[in-house]
């Protein structure tokens, strides 16, 4: 990666300008597609809200506190999943198909950099996602948990866990050719939507022991268990400080990934 | 490699690129250098290697070993500079579809760095000047792949590069599209930006290069000023003739006669083929007997094979291939047909072309 420190000598100004302006197109374009983002991201946790919370609880299949369960996974989800797709379905697109990103690999900054502005877009569209969930759910319940003194670790967590999403965004981005982009769905995001913690708290999965060893090895839920431990601490959680320290070390794995596997995809 | 008459723009030193998963090299040691300002013809058949090159040099494809500098800056080890310094018009479009098409150009010049005011004026100027002006806002999907390309030629520009790659930049053009872009490539060339084009129109290639490369097979084949490697196929400036030998003389003794003039290399006999209009006549040109009123001249017309049957008293065609510049040599063979009471009715002056040249170097076969 010499490229990432030979620029910050001769050429790091006009690299920093790039990286801003790469990054405002990005912001550009998301604002102007911005009801596209929200159909994408918001649908399926609404719905699965919708079902879970509302109707069977309604039905009396689950207790009506579910709701309150439920909200903050749904929330840790939506950032998780919308940092992922937003970033992997374009990559996808624009490196087998439209070829589009080239002008920006060819814009004076390093390809690293690029990845890195692919990343805080991502979880920018993550935690964007996170935020609107939050009031959506609040209509569709009724009922919304709060508590002030909990924002300051639901901000980091969503923030990890958007950030981890990016990066398994990046990287299934650029392994993948437009023509598997439906084995990925199929194959990758529903098994990481449903082994989450999401729908459930990890604590309490000890009579299903097999399925508790696989959700552990999820990171979206050490996100789901932070925001739980944030918005709803009576529930059963995961300690905040492990939530994090996973969070951390997988965010930074995933961003490693995802460098290697653009820079892969970029540079022929 | 500094050239007396200039300083290096692009230089490229034993370059191999391979494709994993390939076994043979797509770039195979290639080595040139251009000249500041200078407009370089990059030509070979499909597979060349010519994208592959462009490619490197323009940093998106990773050299498997080689050098390649580029306005002083060295492309593989500082290729963030480098981009700062070149801008490149790709074979297939890469234009952002998000943006419309004025947005294209100034998010392009906000990634090199150009101010907002600037940009936003560069773009009027440009999208007026490419004839754009009226569909700079709408979607870049709706644009033909003639208007796409004359955008991807105007974004190139709005930044200043110092060295210009144009990958096959008229390929799928109309006539007028294309004249526009070489008027373009000539403005460019005023204003001292060194570039570098890739094309299969060998016309272009004479047209609006000082130097060509011929590669094929990843290897440099001739490098040359488009002049200089016609006049290397000196020896295949050709003079056509259409002659009635006089009876009694044959068209091989008239050959004979015509191989041993000063100049001539060689003569050979050529089908009559239905020939090109010729001047003046209103009839087929070199129609056989027409205008000589020799013998079979209707005879003749069902088929040029009766032109080759030998001693026939009818009229014959003749290459002959020269040493010589084709004009200096019609007194002499005039000249000596008249002297022989041979009837001359018509002549072709066939100069090579930089097709010849390219056809000579790469061979026939299809890749
Ligand atoms: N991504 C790739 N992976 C593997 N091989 C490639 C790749 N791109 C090009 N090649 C091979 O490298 C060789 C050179 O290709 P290149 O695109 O440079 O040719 P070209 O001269 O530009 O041809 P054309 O006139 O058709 O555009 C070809 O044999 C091609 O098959
Ligand atoms: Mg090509």
């Amino acid at each position: 990666m010499t490229d990432l420190i030979l620029p910050l000598r001769s050429t790091g100004s006009s690299a920093r300008k790039a990286f801003l302006a790469i990054l405002w197109r990005d912001v550009f374009v998301t604002g102007k597609e911005l009801w596209v983002l929200l159909i994408q991201v918001a649908l399926t946790p609404l719905f699965m809200l919708f079902i879970f919370a509302k109707v069977l609880a309604r039905q009396g299949f689950v207790s009506a506190s579910y709701g309150h369960l439920l909200l903050p996974g749904i929330i840790a989800l939506a950032a998780f999943l919308t940092a992922l797709q937003s970033v992997a379905f374009p990559l996808v697109m624009e490196f087998g198909w439209t070829k589009e990103i080239e002008d920006r690999l060819l814009a004076p900054l390093p390809t690293t950099w690029v990845t890195v502005e692919k990343l805080v877009i991502a979880t920018m569209r993550g935690l964007f996602a996170a935020a609107i969930m939050y009031p959506i759910g609040w209509l569709v319940l009724g009922t919304a948990p709060w508590r002030p003194e909990g924002i300051p670790l639901l901000i980091v967590v969503l923030l990890l866990g958007a950030w981890v999403g990016a990066g398994i965004g990046i990287t299934l981005g650029t392994l993948i050719t437009p023509a598997k982009i439906s084995i990925m769905f199929g194959l990758i995001l529903t098994p990481l939507m449903f082994t989450g913690a999401t729908q459930y708290p990890w604590p309490t999965l000890d009579s299903l022991p097999w399925f508790k060893v696989i959700t552990a090895l999820n990171p979206l839920t050490y996100c789901a268990e932070g925001v739980r431990a944030a918005m709803v601490p009576d529930v059963p959680h995961i300690a905040p400080w492990i939530c994090v320290v996973v969070l951390v070390a997988s965010s930074a794995v995933f961003s490693v990934t995802g460098m290697l596997t653009f820079r892969r995809r970029a540079y022929r | 490699m500094a050239d007396a008459d200039g300083r290096t723009a692009v230089e490229v030193i034993e370059l191999v690129k391979r494709y994993p998963k390939r076994d043979v090299n797509a770039v195979d040691g290639l080595t040139f250098a251009i000249r500041e300002g200078e407009v370089f013809g990059l030509l070979g058949p499909n597979g060349a290697g010519k994208t592959t090159t462009v490619g490197i040099l323009t940093t998106r494809i990773e050299a498997t070993s080689g050098r390649a500098m580029l306005a002083g800056v060295d492309v593989l080890r500082n290729p963030v500079a480098a981009r700062a310094r070149l801008a490149v018009v790709p074979q297939r479009s890469n234009l952002d579809r998000s943006l419309t098409p004025r947005q294209n150009l100034t998010f392009h010049a906000a990634y090199h760095g150009v101010g907002r005011g600037e940009r936003n004026e560069r773009a009027a100027t440009l999208l007026k000047q490419f004839g754009l002006e009226d569909q700079a806002d709408v979607k870049v999907d709706w644009y033909s792949g003639g208007m796409a390309q004359r955008l991807m030629i105007a974004r190139a520009l709005i930044h200043e590069p110092q060295v210009l790659f144009l990958d096959e930049p008229t390929t799928g053009l109309d006539p007028q599209a294309r004249l526009f872009v070489w008027d373009r490539i000539r403005e460019m060339r005023e204003r001292g930006v060194t570039i570098l084009l890739t094309t299969h129109d060998m016309d272009e290639a004479a047209a609006l290069t000082d130097r060509v490369g011929i590669i094929d097979h990843g290897k440099l084949l001739a490098l040359d000023s488009p002049a200089n490697l016609i006049k290397r196929l000196s020896g295949q400036s050709v003079l056509e003739l259409t002659v009635t030998p006089a009876p009694g003389d044959g068209a091989d003794a008239l050959i004979a006669a015509l191989v041993a003039a000063d100049g001539v290399d060689k003569a050979e006999r050529v089908a009559a083929a239905m020939p090109a209009f010729g001047p003046g006549n209103g009839f087929p040109g070199g129609f056989p007997g027409f205008g000589g009123g020799g013998p079979g001249a209707g005879a003749a017309r069902p088929s040029a094979v009766a032109t080759m049957v030998p001693g026939a008293a009818g009229p014959v065609r003749l290459r002959l291939y020269l040493t010589v510049e084709p004009a200096t040599m019609l007194a002499p063979v005039v000249s000596l047909l008249a002297t022989r009471s041979a009837e001359l009715t018509d002549v072709h002056i066939g100069q090579p072309s930089l097709e010849d040249v390219f056809i000579e170097l790469t061979g026939r076969g299809l890749r």
